[in-house]
């Protein structure tokens, strides 16, 4: 068929539609190819350089995430040539990527320090060159100054993704590349702090940070990626539906990232990925309360206050009928239990009056 | 929604009326942008120049409350230059020539300029760009249907989703917005007083009798109130006891006064919540209930998908589940409900729900979830409605004549004033300001207030002002910016103190009882700022903090 592609991957045979990249058809074929900078919902960019791969015919390697894939492309992803290029990759990344692994909030999440560990590049393999940025008099200064996002340009490799989700996603084009050559950095405009540029903070940018560059600002020093369970949930805030990871930790959420669904693809907003501390809020209700003769509230038992309600509104409906009575069901409670709400007020208290805020 | 939320991103045309996208639902106005990046043209319509207005190829800035003579304008374009999809209307509708000869006659560009604000020219730009796109979606929320016409704009929006034959195909279709994680899902399970779950109707005997026989009771065949309803009755007496589960119309519902008087006048409420809100503290009992994040559970999105919720942590103290806290007031009442967990109780509701047939937690955990209709247990789900017919068979095209909103301008309260949502809160902030860094990026309400007009007012931002409606009055600050419509003024409703809802209209649409909280007429006026005295009702309404 024209409009699909056959091709070898390391040995194995992969059809896939026109206009795969290489890397695609690695996928399709079960090869992993290690990338820093593609990600599915970002054009290829290339700029990463740890997708190189060989194929036969072809003069150097080339990125298998911004290559097109061609019928009978002979395409090997494993071998010396191809490793020794990664490392070389990998060592000059590291050569310039501070070495605070000990107590970086990243550590166990993220992809620099899996590869490095993977292709043993320990970052003292380039001769000449300084191990941190510190040396030449590039250590850039933490911006911690807004409530939701840690740059650390520090540990920043230019992979460019945050850049491309702001711009080519969100649309908002807080951050860019600036300067050139060793100088490069990513930043804001003019280099104002986040919270004088265009961001909105949904921090997109963070999810898909694949060092320490990016960070929450809440649940820092609370307890990395190895230390906290992730519940997978759904936001409790509009109706987007997006998937979220709590991050529990001792009974505790100590943070939430996005999370990969149908709804939001891996992207969440600012109060998705930083609005729920209130969860843990002393504010909370914890027992039941009933109005005093004085007009205050007094702490009652779960039976005392139902037994109060039952009997209450049981004496209402005596004395004025069902329909004297009306419930408020709520867009924040589940759908079981809006069922349930509804059923309560139709067949124990035999009345339709029930409704609730679709209209505000 | 019609469609799904990710179908815009290949959208030829996307047609934004009434939604402040970016900040309200911050997700899809991402994949609108990427949609708008991949070639679509973009058309907003809003009285405020929001993020997604100024991204846009054409921004309609209408006046509040005067939807239907933009939509029936651009239907008007679409009608005389011949740009309507023939064979959609032929096929697929009907009562086309009464819609099309109405537009035609009554709703020129040029006359819906005199309505709306809008130039003709614009109208007709839009009207064409949209026409002529082959994948055409609208997307709407509040700042549709939150009008005494709101079922009239609703209906518009259809109107012109079939004269361009765009629904019933990928990319296409009428989209509302849902505001609240499970607005779609209550509606769904009848939290509505007409209804039974999955829409079936409580007027209907066939209907009644399936849950009757399922509940075991006989079921009221009287129509229920609507929460506007409700709140009236309780004022008048004719409502004598109020359970509310999980909301706090002492922020979220028009004229606030109003509501409190109501609330006040019952012989008993019980508010089950997370937190002592606003209309807690005026309950007779109060019953602590568990966080999304403490239970399990189903949420269903604005494209109609069906989500698993999993407990993370432990309710705080004695706080239950709502469904664990009905179940037992239930058998009180001598209706036991009884369950070992909300699996349970979704097998029970996808036997009596044919739009949910085929959905139950296991088939959830997947993560895919699944979109209704989803009539049986090998049903994949339905990404988009109407292929092949509508519900009702044809598509009904109405004919509708627009009607000023129920409240106007006039000397004495010469400002229409608008709200909504922000980026940085959730509805009555219950939850959001309680965040830290939600809290200290927008700590306190404020009022948009056009520049030109601010000038005329003697006013700059940071200003303390005194909002005066026919119901009530209240203190805030200007947010003074070229962005907001000349006579038009904007406030978030989140913030309890200087609520904006003290100042709303609650003046319902007839059919869908839905108050006009997007329009009101106020009146502005500088508060003198050196040493004015506190003002009860304002609260926190210091200068400073205006981000």
């Amino acid at each position: 068929m024209a409009d699909q592609l056959r091709l070898t991957v390391d040995g194995r045979d992969v059809l896939v539609p026109a206009g795969a990249t290489i890397l695609g058809a690695a996928e399709a074929a079960g090869v992993e190819i290690p990338t820093l900078c593609h990600h599915p919902l970002l054009k290829p960019s290339g700029a990463c350089r740890m997708c190189l791969v060989e194929v036969e015919g072809a003069r150097g390697l080339l990125t298998a995430c911004s290559t097109p894939a061609s019928g009978g492309m002979i395409v090997r992803t494993r071998t010396d040539q191809v490793v020794a290029a990664r490392r070389t990759v990998l060592e000059l990344l590291v050569s310039e990527h501070p070495l605070d692994c000990l107590t970086c909030e990243s550590t166990g999440d993220c992809r620099l320090q899996d590869y490095a560990y993977e292709y043993s590049v320990t970052g003292r393999d380039v001769a000449g060159l300084p191990n941190t940025p510190a040396a030449d008099g590039r250590q850039a200064k933490l911006d911690d100054s807004n409530p939701f996002l840690v740059r650390d340009l520090n540990k920043c490799i230019l992979c460019g993704r945050c850049v491309r989700i702001c711009h080519e996603v969100m649309g908002y084009g807080a951050i860019d590349f600036v300067s050139r050559g060793a100088t490069t950095k990513v930043t804001t405009a003019f280099d104002v702090p986040l919270e004088e540029s265009p961001c909105v903070f949904c921090g997109n940018c963070l999810t898909i940070c694949p060092t320490g560059a990016l960070q929450a600002k809440t649940g820092r020093g609370l307890g990395r990626s190895f230390q906290y369970d992730r519940v997978r949930t759904i936001c409790t805030f509009c109706g987007v539906g997006c998937s979220l990871d709590l991050h529990v930790r001792d009974g505790r959420i100590i943070g939430a990232s996005a999370a990969e669904g149908p709804a939001n693809r891996g992207l969440v907003c600012v109060k998705g990925h930083f609005g729920h501390d209130w969860i843990q809020s002393p504010d909370r209700l914890t027992t039941p309360l009933i109005r005093a003769g004085d007009g205050t509230f007094r702490r009652a038992t779960w039976d005392e206050a139902l037994d109060l309600v039952a009997s209450r509104l049981a004496e209402i409906k005596a004395a004025h009928g069902p329909d004297a009575i009306g419930g408020l069901a709520s867009a924040k409670c589940t759908n079981e239990e809006n069922y349930l709400f509804q059923r309560m007020m139709r067949a124990a208290i035999g009345t339709n009056n029930v409704d609730h805020c679709a209209r505000l | 929604m019609t469609n799904s939320n990710w179908e815009f991103e290949h959208s030829e045309a996307i047609f934004i009326i009434g939604s402040n996208t970016t900040e309200a639902h911050p997700v899809i106005g991402a994949v609108v942008e990427r949609g708008r990046q991949a070639g679509a043209t973009l058309i907003v319509a809003d009285p405020r120049q929001t993020e997604m207005a100024r991204r846009a190829d054409i921004h309609l800035q209408h006046i509040p409350g005067t939807d239907v003579a933009l939509l029936n304008a651009m239907m008007h374009v679409i009608v005389t230059e011949e740009l309507q999809n023939r064979e959609f209307i032929a096929e697929r509708t009907e009562g086309y020539a009464e819609l099309a000869g109405l537009v035609a006659k009554e709703y020129s560009p040029e006359r819906a300029e005199q309505i709306t604000g809008v130039p003709a020219g614009q109208i007709a730009a839009a009207a064409r760009a949209f026409a002529k796109a082959g994948r055409g979606a609208i997307l709407y929320s509040m700042g549709i249907t939150q009008h005494t016409t709101g079922v009239d704009n609703v209906r518009s929006i259809a109107n012109l989703a079939m004269i361009t034959g765009n629904i019933g195909r990928y990319g296409t279709g009428v989209n509302p917005l849902r505001g609240q994680s499970n607005v779609q899902g209550a509606c769904d399970m009848a939290a509505l007083p007409g209804n039974l779950p999955g829409y079936q109707l409580v007027a209907d005997a066939a209907h009644r009798a399936k849950f009757e026989n399922a509940w075991g009771v006989e079921l009221s065949t009287r129509p229920g109130m609507t929460l506007t309803e409700m709140i009236n009755a309780a004022a008048d007496g004719g409502i004598k006891a109020m359970y509310i589960m999980g909301e706090n119309p002492m922020i979220s519902d028009p004229d606030l006064n109003h509501v409190e008087e109501a609330l006040r006048s019952l012989d008993f409420l019980v508010v089950q919540d997370i937190f002592l809100t606003e209309t807690a503290r005026l309950a007779d009992v109060v019953l602590p209930a568990a966080a999304y994040a403490e239970k399990d559970g189903t949420f269903t999105n604005t494209e109609r998908r069906v989500q698993l919720l999993r407990r993370a942590v432990p309710a705080p103290g004695e706080s239950r589940a709502d469904w664990q806290i009905i179940g037992d007031l239930s058998a009180r009442l001598g209706h036991p409900l009884s369950y070992r967990g909300p699996a349970e109780i979704m097998d029970e509701i996808a036997g009596l729900t044919p739009i949910y047939g085929g959905v139950s937690h296991e088939r959830l955990a997947s993560g895919a979830g699944l979109q209704w209709p989803c009539p049986d247990r090998t049903h994949p789900g339905t990404p988009f409605l109407h292929r092949e017919r509508f519900s009702r068979g044809r598509g009904q095209f109405a004919a509708i004549s627009y009607r000023p909103a129920a409240e106007q301008t006039d000397g004495e309260y010469p400002v229409i004033l608008t709200t909504g949502r922000i980026l940085y809160h959730f509805h009555t902030g219950t939850m959001t300001r309680r965040v830290a860094g939600l809290h200290a990026t927008v700590p306190e309400g404020y009022i948009e207030i056009n520049d030109r007009d601010a000038a005329e007012m003697g006013l700059a931002s940071g200003d303390k002002v005194r909002l005066t409606s026919r119901r009530g009055s209240l203190v805030t600050v200007a947010r003074v910016l070229p962005t907001v419509l000349r006579g038009v003024a904007f406030m978030p409703f989140h913030f309890a103190e200087g609520a904006a809802n003290v100042l709303t209209n609650a003046a319902f649409d007839p059919v869908a009882k839905i108050p006009e909280l997007k329009v009101c007429a106020v009146r502005i006026e500088p508060v003198a700022a050196a040493g004015a005295p506190a003002v009860a009702d304002a609260g926190q309404t210091q200068g400073g903090g205006v981000r």
